[in-house]
């Protein structure tokens, strides 16, 4: 006999008032587990879909508009090639990918087509639709951990495998589709701007984007065409969703004042937002399982110490001191916190695997990570619960159940 | 060698009618392997006086010790560190818990001080054995008859081998024959194992038993006699 088999004989010998007490802590440990799996792998459809999009903050000279950007107009203002520097020098999170470039309309051939200078290897991480074309080696762009806390959600993002471009030499451009198309140029013919001629490193697949109608030369080429070295158009930045929705922006437009910032994903804003709401929801429903929970146990317990008071007393007659009569209910409760959390997380998990698809159209499956802050939050409320409890039984006198006689 | 000794005990429960004394001003040596019965009427403070000398219950006044250790003072942890070494009780009532088996209930005392689990219930069989339970070891109380439930809590009350063993009326709820089966038992671990025993009882048969015995009236001795 010791202390731990005493309380697992007591509370096997009363399981309907065990079940009882446990149903509160369970659906409520449920709850959390079942609202907090849907939002994680939620969270994870939304890092993928902004993946998949490519770039998706976009930052700008403060004069410029996005009109400027998308229209390349010729005087649109630029900002010094630093800014990206001053951004991976940053403690800043969740920055997957940054493409500088500098982007100008030209004339060839009496026809306007955009210049767009990029620097090799950043470019195609941000360029999902390019994949096909099947140059360079793969680059794996992914949404990289916010802060810690994504890390604790016990499951790593999707990678998204692209091809990125090797080098693109000072001599050498990309043509977009119909670039190509217009000017009936293939891959190894020579393309003249102003005086410089480019080998056509590679002819891009159609994208059905204003990319179709881009001429992609090295960074540094774009510049010297245009005469403005160290200056880009744009840096665009494919930023992780979770580090967007924690605020990236914000901390970017700290460290780059002088500069417009923007997204350019509105449609998974919604999701984003619902997301968030998630997460507020799973914080509401602790905090009325923490008390819902403590009280159910609370309940529970205030009746066992009363039903048990004879028990109680006996055991003080021979002996057990007052210490050992509060280990006795705290260890009660700990089992209980125990047994609830991790049928809490049971059920949690299999209702967001059932419910994921029909509510959030989300494959779900296990976070076992969970398993464990189920039964830490469910083993606090039990023992929170028990407390009061626990104290009075530890102050029934040896004598009690003798004077019953 | 005196066992149990105390000068002027009194204990006072505060009532919304005023307070009543229990016991009044009661001094009394107990040697070390007597058989003391303790009678009176109803409310003469019996249970009281057991209650005080077996440190369950703190005296208002006045001093009591065991083995020349003055208890009256000391701490709650000590008297229970106290109890669980020296005293066994026996109750009218059994006071076994009710969801143990029988072997469980005795090996309680031995758990509290920490005695390993194979050694628990080598001693346990033992004395259940002794008390002639060898074949309910593993009965629940309530599987047992009101005899074999006071034979556990003999079992229980000398799996310690105390120095001294307080009974409360260990026979009340028993029938004649039973009664004097237990009071022989009782009896006989008196003699046997020289453990004092300090018995309650309404039962001048019972109070028969001992060899020291005292009359309460009021709260206060009215008589005691010493066969020793």
């Amino acid at each position: 006999m010791n202390l731990l088999k005493l309380v697992w004989i007591e509370l096997w010998n009363k399981k309907s008032q065990l079940i009882s007490s446990l149903m509160a802590i369970v659906i409520g440990i449920g709850v959390i587990v079942g609202i907090r799996t849907i939002n994680v792998y939620s969270e994870k459809a939304v890092a993928i879909k902004l993946d998949n999009l490519g770039a998706n903050i976009l930052v700008l000279p403060q004069a410029a508009s996005i009109d400027d950007y998308y229209t390349s107009d010729i005087d649109a203002p630029t900002i010094p090639m630093e800014y990206v520097e001053r951004i991976l020098t940053s403690d800043i999170k969740g920055v997957d990918n940054m493409s500088p470039k500098l982007t100008r309309r030209i004339t060839l051939d009496n026809k306007k087509y955009v210049l767009t200078g990029i620097q090799p290897k950043d470019e195609i991480a941000s360029k999902p639709l390019w994949q096909t074309t099947g140059f360079g080696k793969e680059l794996e762009a992914s949404c990289a951990p916010s802060s810690d806390e994504n890390t604790s959600h016990g499951y790593e993002d999707e990678k998204l495998k692209r091809k990125a471009v090797d080098t693109l030499d000072y001599s050498e451009c990309l043509l977009g589709f119909q670039v190509a198309k217009a000017l009936n140029l293939k891959e190894k013919e020579i393309l003249k701007i102003q005086d410089k001629e480019f080998i056509v490193a590679k002819l891009l697949d159609e994208t059905g984007t204003v990319d179709d109608d881009r001429i992609f030369v090295n960074l540094r080429a774009a510049q010297d065409i245009f005469g403005i070295p160290d200056q880009i158009s744009a840096i665009e930045i494919m930023g992780c969703c979770n580090a967007i929705s924690d605020g990236l922006l914000g901390r970017l437009r700290n460290i780059l004042p002088d500069t417009r910032i923007t997204t350019i994903n509105q449609i998974v804003s919604t999701q984003i937002e619902t997301n968030k709401m998630m997460n507020k929801t799973s914080v509401i429903f602790l905090i009325i399982i923490l008390f819902v929970g403590s009280i159910s146990i609370g309940n529970y317990m205030w009746a066992n110490v009363n039903e048990r008071r004879k028990e109680i007393g006996i055991l003080r007659m021979i002996g057990t001191l007052k210490s050992e009569i509060y280990k006795i209910l705290l260890l009660k409760a700990i089992i209980l916190g125990l047994i609830g959390g991790i049928l809490g997380y049971l059920l949690g998990t299999i209702s967001a695997y059932y419910m994921g698809p029909v509510f959030a159209q989300i494959q779900v499956s296990a976070i076992p990570i969970f398993i464990l802050w189920a039964v830490l939050i469910s083993i606090g409320i039990s023992i929170l619960g028990s407390l009061l409890p626990a104290y009075f039984a530890a102050k029934i006198e040896p004598f009690s159940n003798m004077q019953e006689e | 060698m005196n066992i149990i000794t105390t000068q002027n005990l009194s204990k006072a429960y505060h009532h919304k009618d005023g307070v009543v004394d229990a016991i009044k001003n009661i001094s009394l040596s107990v040697e070390k392997g007597s058989f003391v019965t303790i009678t009176g009427p109803s409310g003469s403070g019996k249970t009281t006086l057991l209650l005080t000398l077996a440190g369950l219950i703190r005296p208002t006044s006045g001093s009591f010790s065991f083995l020349e250790k003055e208890l009256t003072h000391v701490a709650d942890s000590e008297l229970a560190h106290f109890r669980r070494k020296n005293v066994g009780f026996i109750m009218q009532s059994f006071a076994l818990i009710p969801y143990l088996t029988c072997i469980q209930n005795v090996m309680m005392p031995l758990s509290l001080n920490k005695v390993d689990n194979a050694k628990q219930k080598s001693i346990a069989k033992e004395v259940l054995a002794n008390v002639g339970l060898e074949n309910r070891m593993n009965h629940l109380p309530r599987e047992l008859s009101a005899g074999q439930q006071q034979r556990v809590a003999i079992a229980r009350a000398l799996i310690n081998s105390p120095s001294v063993i307080f009974a409360d009326e260990p026979t009340g709820n028993l029938d004649p024959s039973l009664s004097i089966e237990i009071l022989n038992f009782l009896k006989s671990i008196n003699k046997e194992k020289n453990i004092t025993i300090v018995m309650v009882t309404h039962s001048p048969i019972a109070a028969e038993y001992g060899n020291v015995k005292i009359h309460l009236n009021n709260g206060q001795i009215s008589s005691m006699i010493n066969l020793n």
